[in-house]
Formats: C-alpha cells, sequence, structure tokens
C-alpha cells in the first residue's frame, strides 16, 4: 500500500476478507469498485460464485457506497483452471487449482481487463502483502496473520502483477478482519470460510475427476513391483496419501509413486517417500533468480511449515530429505517472510 | 444519466405513480371483502381491468392479474398444456429457440413432466422458421407459444401466420403470445388478436414492477399455478395487487394513447443512433432484421471489444445499456437468442442491447455517439493485443 493509486478495483468473492478490504480501500480515500467473478457454471455447494455470495459481495458494496459489477470468467475458468485440473489427477499429479486462478483468473485475465477500463491496480483479499523496497522493486511478504498467509498461492506474482496489486487485508490478523467487518456491519463479517476446491460438488474430488475424465483401474503395486491389489483409478490417488496397513509387514503404506500411463499406483513405506531434491516448471521469481549458495525457506504445503533448501537451476535441493512434493504441487521459496518465487513440483 | 435499457425496464409514468398512491395508503381495503373499504378497491379494480381488457381487446373477464410477466408466461404455458393433458388432448408443446426463459423454462419443465416438446429454430434475421413451425405441429400438439417481439434484438414475430398454421395443423392446441416487449410498439390488441393467451408486464410500459396479467380468451382450460382462495377465476389466487393493477392500467392508457406519435418520435431516434455508430466505429453490425423490429431496438456489435467490459466502461461513463440476458447474478451470459439466430459465438459476446423508450431523447443519442464510439476505440487495442 505503499503506492496510491486513485482507482482500484476489487475482487469480491462474497467472503469477509474481500469484503474489507474494499472497506479498507474505500476508507483510505481510493476510488474503489467492486467486482465478483462468475466462475464456475456447473454446479457447487461450497463455491465461491454462488448466487447468494454474490449477492453477499453486491450488498457489501452498497453498504460501502461502491460501484459492483460482474465479470463472467466461466469460460477461462473451466479452460484454464477446470480442465488441467482433472486433468492433472488423470495424469496422476495433484494441482492446486487457486494457484492456476490466481494466475490466469485473478492476475490474469482480471488485471488486463482493468487495465483496459483504466484502472490503477487490481486489490484482492488475500492475507499477504505487498511491499516496496529502498530501491522502489516491489516485494511480496507473508500476511502478518501468518496462520493464514496465501502469500503460498500468489507464488507467480512478478514485478508487472505487483505494481498493480494491492492486498489491504494482509496487513490484519483474520480477528481484525472480522472486528472490522463487524463494526461496519457488513453482512459479511461472521461468514464461513470457504476451505475446498471452489467448483468441486458435494460428491467430492474423486466423483468430479472420473465424471470428466473417465476411470482408469489399474493394479497397486509394492515397491518391489509385485501386485498386491487393484484399484478404481489413479484419480483417486495423491502422492504422499496413507493407504492403510501393509499386510505382511504391519507397517503403515504410502502412495509412494503414480504412473498414470498404466495406471499403477506404488505403495512402499514412509522411508520410500523421502527425497533429496524436487525438480520444478512454471518458475516465476518477484525480483530475480536466488543464488545457488542462498540458504532458502522452502515450503512445499499451503500452510506446511518451511524446510531449508538451496535452489540450482529448476531443482531445489533440500539440506535434510523430505517426503516426496506430489507433482502438481507449489514449491515457494521464501527469505523468511519474503517471498522469492517458485514452481510446480514436476 | 444515459438510459437506454427500456426492454429491461422502464421509469414509471408520473400518472401512474399518481393513480396508485391512494392505494398504498388510504384506500388500503381487500376487494374480495364485502363492506365499504373493500368496494373501494374492488371498484378500482374493476375499473383497472375494465381499461386494460379494453386496450388489449379482451373482456374483463377475459384478464387475469399476475405477479408479472414470467408468472403470466408459466401459467399460460404450464397451466394450458396441463389441463389439456389432463383432458387427454394431447401432450406436445411447440416453442421456439429464442422466446424469453419465462417460457423456455416452463417448457423444459414440462419436458421433464413427460410432454413432447419441440423448439422450433428461428432465422439469422431473427424470425421464427414458419416451415419447421408447421412441421412441428400435429395433432396431439396441446400449446403452441411463439413471442410477438423477441425481448434481445426487438424482432416482431409474424402472429397471424403462425396462427393461420396452428389452426390448420394443430386443431387442438391453444396458442400463446409472450408480448411483453411489444406493448409500447404495438397495437397488441391487433397483433395478438389470433393468440388464445397473451403475456404482458406492466414495467416495460411505465407501469409498476410486481403486477402483469395474462389475457385469456374465450375460456381456454388452464390449470392455475397458485390455489387458494380463488381470485381471479380460480386461476391466480391471493389478494390481488390493487395499486399494480391500478398503476398498470393507467401505464396502458397512458401508452396506447401515445403509442404512434411515440413511434414516430423514437424510430428516427433509433436510426439514428445505428447510422451513427456504424459511421463512427469500424466493424460494427446489427443483429436482427431492421426491417421487422420494434422502434426502440438498437441491438449492435463491436468486433474485438467484450461486451460486459463495454458495458461497464459505458457504466462508468453514466449510460446504462444491456447484453445478453441478465441472470438474477448480474453476470453476463452468453445469449441464447443470438445463439438460436446462429450469430457466432465471438460476435454474440461483442453486442450490446440499446434500446429506447418515452423518455428517450435527441440529447441522449447524440451523447451515445460520443460515449459509445470512444469506448470501443479504448477498449479494442487492450484486447486484441492480448490475444
Amino acid at each position: 500500500m505503499t503506492a496510491s493509486p486513485t482507482r482500484v478495483l476489487v475482487a469480491m468473492s462474497g467472503g469477509v476478507d474481500s469484503s474489507v478490504a474494499a472497506a479498507l480501500l474505500s476508507e483510505a480515500g481510493h476510488d474503489v469498485t467492486g467486482v465478483t467473478l462468475k466462475l464456475w457454471g456447473g454446479e457447487s455447494d461450497s463455491g465461491c460464485c454462488s448466487a447468494a455470495d454474490v449477492e453477499d459481495a453486491r450488498r457489501v458494496a452498497a453498504q460501502l457506497d461502491i460501484p459492483h459489477y460482474v465479470f463472467n470468467f466461466a469460460d477461462e475458468f473451466d479452460s484454464r483452471v477446470v480442465g488441467p485440473y482433472v486433468d492433472a489427477y488423470a495424469g496422476g499429479r495433484t494441482p492446486n487449482p487457486c494457484v492456476e486462478c490466481n494466475r490466469s483468473i485473478k492476475f490474469g485475465r482480471l488485471l488486463e481487463r482493468a487495465e483496459a477500463l483504466g484502472f490503477d491496480a487490481v486489490a484482492t483479499g488475500h492475507h499477504a502483502r505487498v511491499s516496496r523496497d529502498a530501491t522502489g522493486r516491489w516485494q511480496l511478504l507473508r500476511g502478518s496473520d501468518l496462520a493464514k498467509d496465501q502469500s503460498y498461492v500468489l507464488y507467480m506474482l512478478g514485478q508487472p502483477e505487483l505494481s498493480r496489486t494491492l492486498l489491504p487485508v494482509g496487513e490484519l490478523t483474520k480477528t481484525q478482519v472480522r472486528e472490522h467487518a463487524s463494526s461496519l456491519g457488513l453482512r459479511t463479517a461472521a461468514k464461513a470460510e470457504s476451505m475446498d476446491v471452489c467448483f468441486i460438488t458435494r460428491g467430492g474430488r474423486e466423483e468430479f475427476v472420473s465424471a470428466r475424465a473417465g476411470a482408469s483401474p489399474g493394479a497397486v503395486v509394492d515397491t518391489d513391483g509385485a501386485t498386491i491389489g487393484r484399484h478404481d483409478g489413479v484419480t483417486r490417488f495423491t502422492i504422499g496419501q496413507r493407504r492403510g496397513v501393509g499386510v505382511a509387514t504391519g507397517e503403515r503404506q504410502y502412495v509412494v509413486d503414480l504412473d498414470a500411463a498404466t495406471a499403477t499406483v506404488t505403495l512402499g513405506r514412509r522411508d520410500d517417500l523421502l527425497r533429496d531434491a524436487v525438480e520444478l516448471r512454471d518458475l516465476r521469481f518477484v525480483d530475480g533468480v536466488p543464488g545457488p549458495t542462498d540458504l532458502l525457506d522452502v515450503q512445499v504445503r499451503a500452510h506446511g511449515a518451511p524446510v531449508p533448501g538451496r535452489l540450482d537451476g529448476a531443482c531445489v535441493r533440500f539440506e535434510r530429505a523430505q517426503p516426496r512434493v506430489a507433482p502438481g504441487q507449489v514449491v515457494a521459496l521464501y527469505d523468511g517472510d519474503m517471498l522469492l518465487g517458485g514452481g510446480i513440483a514436476t | 444519466m444515459v438510459y437506454l435499457d427500456y426492454a429491461a425496464t422502464t421509469p414509471t409514468y408520473p400518472e401512474a405513480a399518481g393513480a396508485m398512491r391512494p392505494f398504498q395508503a388510504e384506500t388500503f381495503g381487500n376487494p374480495s371483502g364485502a363492506h365499504a373499504a373493500a368496494r373501494a378497491a374492488k371498484t378500482a379494480l374493476e375499473e383497472a381491468r375494465e381499461q386494460i381488457a379494453t386496450a388489449l381487446g379482451a373482456e374483463p373477464s377475459e384478464i387475469v392479474f399476475t405477479g408479472g410477466g414470467t408468472e403470466a408466461d408459466n401459467l399460460a404455458v404450464k397451466g394450458a398444456a396441463r389441463a389439456a393433458r389432463d383432458a387427454g388432448r394431447g401432450d406436445g408443446v411447440v416453442t421456439t429457440t429464442f422466446e424469453h426463459k419465462g417460457v423456455l423454462a416452463p417448457c423444459d419443465r414440462l419436458s421433464r413432466d413427460g410432454f413432447r416438446v419441440t423448439r422450433v429454430r428461428v432465422d439469422s434475421d431473427g424470425i421464427v422458421d414458419l416451415d419447421a413451425l408447421e412441421a412441428a405441429l400435429d395433432d396431439r400438439t396441446v400449446v403452441v407459444s411463439v413471442m410477438l417481439v423477441n425481448n434481445e434484438v426487438g424482432t416482431i414475430q409474424p402472429l397471424a401466420d403462425v396462427a393461420g398454421l396452428v389452426r390448420a395443423r394443430a386443431p387442438h392446441a391453444v396458442l400463446h403470445t409472450d408480448a411483453v416487449q411489444a406493448v409500447p410498439w404495438l397495437d397488441v390488441a391487433e397483433a395478438s388478436a389470433a393468440a388464445d393467451l397473451v403475456s404482458v408486464s406492466a414495467h416495460k410500459f411505465g407501469g409498476p414492477k410486481g403486477v402483469g396479467a395474462l389475457v385469456r380468451r374465450g375460456d381456454v382450460p388452464i390449470e392455475p399455478l397458485i390455489e387458494g382462495g380463488g381470485q381471479e377465476w380460480g386461476l391466480r389466487s391471493g389478494t390481488v395487487n390493487v395499486a399494480g393493477a391500478v398503476g398498470m392500467a393507467e401505464a396502458l392508457r397512458v401508452t396506447s394513447r401515445r403509442r404512434v406519435e411515440e413511434v414516430a418520435r423514437i424510430r428516427p431516434l433509433r436510426d439514428r443512433l445505428a447510422a451513427g455508430l456504424a459511421e463512427r466505429v469500424s466493424g460494427c453490425f446489427v443483429n436482427g432484421d431492421p426491417a421487422r423490429k420494434v422502434a426502440g431496438n438498437c441491438h449492435v456489435g463491436f468486433p474485438g471489444v467484450e461486451a460486459e467490459t463495454l458495458l461497464v466502461a459505458l457504466d462508468r461513463d453514466g449510460l446504462c445499456a444491456a447484453a445478453g440476458s441478465s441472470c438474477t447474478s448480474g453476470a453476463t451470459e452468453p445469449s441464447h437468442v443470438l445463439e438460436a439466430m446462429g450469430v457466432p459465438r465471438d460476435a454474440a459476446l461483442a453486442s450490446i442491447r440499446l434500446s429506447l423508450g418515452y423518455a428517450s431523447t435527441g440529447a441522449d443519442v447524440d451523447t451515445a455517439l460520443v460515449l459509445i464510439p470512444r469506448a470501443v476505440e479504448q477498449l479494442r487495442p487492450a484486447v486484441s493485443a492480448s490475444r
């Protein structure tokens, strides 16, 4: 919030965070306009784009006395988020659709449209902080409320995006956000958080993916390649997932490998999951590539504790072996609270 | 503000607002009662019914007040289809692919309930294909629903020809027409004379929202949707919206009285708007046959511009217009009307509806001819660069 753009387009999901983001910007004197993205035409019950959520966003905008629009990005959302999500599971990977939505929709399509309409910046309700260093370079810092920090799903933001991004609630704790919403009498103040993938319906991920990708039954094997069972489809599995107890050994069993081409699921012991390194694709850096000797804080899950590692080309080498990162998951690189960049595990 | 969204709704005539006022205050009686307060309300309601009947070419006993155009459509389509099936007359329902959702959704419901529903194609000009309609009709057809004026592109449908085919090919069918968009522009009494059931909605012609009517000629059998105290000949139970009915009658009176001169005044404004846009914006195209449109409709596309973005830009400049059919969320849905007409998806998503009405002025057109070309110009490079 070091810059002072005059015209801000706030992405309002109908949740409390983006409601307060709009409120804070409005209170700070910006020319604020709210927009709710219609992302999903299908059925969903946890969705961020149900009619009720749009109504909540519209009502909050009215309470704040700012204009509000709805942008229909359902086509792009389907082709750039939902389609790749299904393809990833069908390919034995574990996608993070929120990351793709941020990349392609919120900080892609929306930012582009905001610019076309003459807005200086886009704001969201993410818990992360945009800042500027002494030389004028943009930085992305973890949110003040570390338990709610969302910088991980914003790993792809570079200088061009950050220069036009405002994340006002990143300065607040979730409790402060709710208190602010209550003090303004916003109807979203006590609204429950959405925790699930917004387009997944009551049937759950497995049902959704197999309905769109088809089932791919195959063999369950042990780490020696011996068949120990059958499964209904690789889309049901994620690397690192616990799968019962080994018959012979009595040890807990984990999914240690997925081969979509042969529909083979490999189970093994926890130790079989350990890796010294992870290879990344879609590498993005906030402001330049970290040096190969720099010791980085590597985060491999949205709310996991960072572990030490170094970036070597497109490969992150851990100081100590770590459970395998499922292909498709984000690996975000930090220096303390400052995001440096990241990529997608292959 | 330049308001060019009369097809969505119209400002309420001062005459209509004035006529309603007593019934929102001191004249509060329930018209179904049997005392002085009730009689005052009943008298006003029946006078409104008579006025509306006269304007629409019907008898007072043929007017059923509803909660709006969509309810009238539902009552007509579902009510007539169910009554006919119960009487064993058939199970066929025929409509078009570009009806208002107030008709299409009930048809979908009937389809799920086991009716044979045929949605007849329309041509690229926005006119129902009469050959396809004829082929869809048979002696088991019970309801045919073809709108009088399309709500998006404004094209006037050949209802007399439709009626001729229905009488010849589907002798047991009831003909319904959604005339919601027609009232400001056509003599609905004459244009819908061949229909058995006609839907109208007050707020499309200077009346209040939340009230409409179904004209039901000659005791066409209808099964009610809302049952209760038996108001409105048992076809629409519930205490009638007296103020709404009075406002609707007054708005219809004003509209009918001024219609001919208003059409003559607005058509050249619309033509100037369309011609001015064609001249100032390269590639500008018109949706729907200009020669068969109502006088207030200007449905235009600007290649390379997303209508959704353009509408925001125009709104920020103080110009109100629309695209597609707005759903309750306010999101712009790709238009099923343009899709039905075979307009390519890209062109459909680049199209907006500018609709003029009784308070539109030459100054509105002048302003629109500055704001729209400027907004299109502003948005075009950004869009083309990203493709």
